[in-house]
């Protein structure tokens, strides 16, 4: 009989399963992973570094390109840690707007997560079906930043803009006619709340359909079920958070624990796994989605009845409004101010930590009195996640390293960073 | 979240005040200064003392202080290109009295619901600092990276390595004395049919100085 040896295989970083440019190096005994070892920074652009060079607003866009499927997320963290060093709280408005993008946001990216994790199983249908939610959602995001992807939305103070009276629609063209475009024009005619309201009526029947296609789904189950199990210790000792963490079991949600805007005024619920596997992580980001839904859905209830100011009034931080500078010395100055050398901020240090759809997204801030940061660290979510890998692939088959990166929802984007 | 002071109390009862250098409670946070041969111990403690049980380590980051409170701000050459010819390059004045690196540990207890911050300062070239990896294995790639950036050694790390910058690169590129725009550039060379590296071509611009400003308003807070 001859002697087999262990081989050794390169796995991406041009891999559709690799989400992106992991490398993985991955020792294997036959068909089971023995030892894998990520190769990450294919995609490091250095952003805590860049952050150093620039005003403090100017690096709202830096974070979102992060962690590039949860835009507002990002931005969200890093706007809290300098309105935690300056002592500022935003109007009440601009707080249910940004927890209602938040939760918009959880669900772009859950929809992705379940998108792309279904096609690397297998289920080719399935990602279609999470497109065309998330195309509505984009265009929540386009309505309101005028961005589809990158919104630079969240602001130090508050919100850019408050949210639109209209939506944008659906022109004819040689592809659609006129009634066709009425159609798909009908729940565009009122604000961007109605659109959104219109959006969550139907997005629960939408994530049924989904788990009608997985969730009893023979194929699905054995693709996911015992695969990738972390027992709750495990997942704490390796600093496991998000959806990786209450799939196995332990309840965390700093939604709930340690609540940021107005979360403290959401009735939601902590969905938590039992067994720590991948199916379990489904189960649990399913259900987020639908809690999602309904905090989207008490924040609409909330904006519609009360208007107000989105941002704050005090413009050494935040511009003045385009028109008052056109008559008004003062807001001239604050605007050239704003905009050329920006606001210095006190010296000290901040971490600023938000539940973003993967896990805990912190960004501590360390001031020394200037106008730019002196030190930004980024803690990103996926980051501990794929350092457990190895851990978790070990001793299960070569497919099964797929099925545990889809699991982790890994975007290279923030744990290059 | 915990009341802050209690939560120091009960750290300098159940650790002594002798391993804590400073402590101090900011804007809603509470952070302890230690000296790095205490680390290990103080941290075990902090992970295992039932009252206190941190067991998440959330993040390790390294801190270069290198240019701490200094401004690049002086107006007198400013052209009308860009700022830059008016930004001071050699950074000479050093307001910071304390070692250059430090190592930062944000840790959060799921338990009782609270978090700290740990601040250690490295001493010496290359800077070293113990490793937390038996207490809490997520550090693993946490001090990669802080290596990698900023280049603090972590005694007793198995694995060492750089982590997200390229293979074979040199230097480390978060220290306060490596250039933005880096030291070299990479290109495809049709001669060589390969990857070759060369001497950044670019010049460092800066678009906009670093100022600081003792502004009014935060200094009446203080006094």
């Amino acid at each position: 009989m001859s002697e087999i040896q262990n081989y050794t295989i390169n796995f991406g970083p041009q891999h559709p399963a690799a989400h992106g440019v992991l490398r993985l190096i991955l020792e294997m005994d036959g068909e089971v992973v023995e030892r894998a070892d990520p190769h990450i920074g294919l995609l490091h652009r250095a952003t805590e570094k860049l952050a150093e060079s620039k005003p403090y607003n100017q690096n709202i866009g830096y974070m979102d390109r992060l962690d590039y499927v949860s835009m507002m997320c990002n931005e969200h963290a890093y706007v809290l840690a300098i309105e935690k060093l300056l002592k500022i709280t935003p109007p009440i408005r601009a707080q249910y707007i940004r927890v209602m993008f938040d939760e918009i946001t959880r669900i772009l990216n859950h929809l992705l997560w379940l998108g792309a994790h279904a096609l690397d199983v297998g289920a080719m249908s399935l990602f279609l079906y999470c497109f065309r939610e998330r195309e509505d959602l984009l265009d929540c995001y386009e309505a309101a930043s005028g961005a589809r992807l990158h919104a630079t939305y969240y602001r130090p103070g508050g919100v850019y803009r408050d949210l639109p009276d209209s939506m944008p629609k659906y022109k004819p063209s040689r592809w659609h006619n006129e009634k066709d475009i009425t159609k798909m024009n009908e729940n565009r005619e009122g604000s961007l709340l109605d659109f959104i309201a219109s959006f969550i009526e139907r997005f629960p029947k939408c994530v049924d359909e989904y788990e009608t296609l997985l969730t009893d789904n023979r194929i699905w189950k054995q693709r996911t079920v015992g695969i990738g199990v972390v027992s709750p210790l495990r997942a704490l000792q390796l600093g496991f958070s998000g959806p990786m963490l209450r799939g196995s079991g332990v309840e965390w949600d700093l939604r709930k624990k340690q609540p940021y805007e107005v979360y403290d005024k959401m009735d939601f619920s902590i969905p938590v796994g039992t067994m720590g596997d991948c199916y379990d992580r489904y189960l649990v980001r399913i259900e987020e989605m639908r809690q999602s839904n309904s905090i989207i859905h008490q924040c609409v209830e909330w904006l519609r009845h009360h208007p107000g100011p989105v941002m704050l009034e005090e413009h050494k931080i935040a511009p003045p409004p385009r028109l008052a500078m056109k008559d008004n010395m003062e807001s001239l100055i604050h605007h050239f101010k704003l905009f050329t050398e920006g606001y210095c901020i006190p010296p000290g240090e901040v971490y600023a930590a938000i539940e973003h759809p993967k896990g805990e997204f912190g960004i501590y801030l360390i001031s020394d009195g200037a106008n730019k940061p002196y030190r930004v660290k980024i803690r990103a979510a996926g980051f501990p996640h794929l350092a457990a890998l190895d851990e978790m692939v070990r001793g299960h088959m070569l497919a099964d390293v797929v099925a545990i990166i889809g699991t982790q929802d890994i975007v290279f984007g923030e744990i290059d960073r | 979240m915990a009341d802050l002071q209690a939560l120091l109390n009960q750290i300098q009862n159940k650790i002594g005040n002798t391993y804590i250098q400073s402590s101090e409670i900011t804007l809603g946070e509470l952070t302890l200064e230690l000296q790095s041969q205490d680390l290990l111990e103080v941290c075990r403690l902090l992970r295992d003392e039932p009252s206190l049980h941190f067991e998440i380590l959330i993040d390790v980051c390294g801190v270069d202080y290198l240019n701490y409170g200094v401004s690049e701000w002086t107006t007198n050459d400013a052209t009308r290109t860009t700022f830059s010819r008016g930004v001071e390059e050699n950074v000479s004045e050093i307001k910071w009295d304390k070692p250059r690196f430090a190592v930062v540990y944000h840790l959060l207890s799921i338990t009782h619901n609270h978090r700290v911050r740990l601040k250690t300062f490295a001493f010496g070239e290359p800077p070293v600092v113990p490793s937390v990896i038996d207490i809490w294995n997520s550090a693993n790639w946490y001090e990669r990276e802080a290596f990698d950036l900023y280049g603090i050694l972590f005694e007793g790390h198995p694995d060492l390595r750089r982590i997200l910058t390229d293979y074979g690169f040199i230097g480390h590129p978060f220290r306060k004395d490596f250039p933005l725009i880096g030291n070299v550039e990479m290109r495809y060379s049709a001669s060589k049919q390969r990857v070759i590296y060369e001497p950044v071509s670019i010049e460092p611009r800066t678009l906009v100085p670093k100022t600081i400003r003792n502004d009014h308003r935060y200094l009446e807070e203080e006094n």
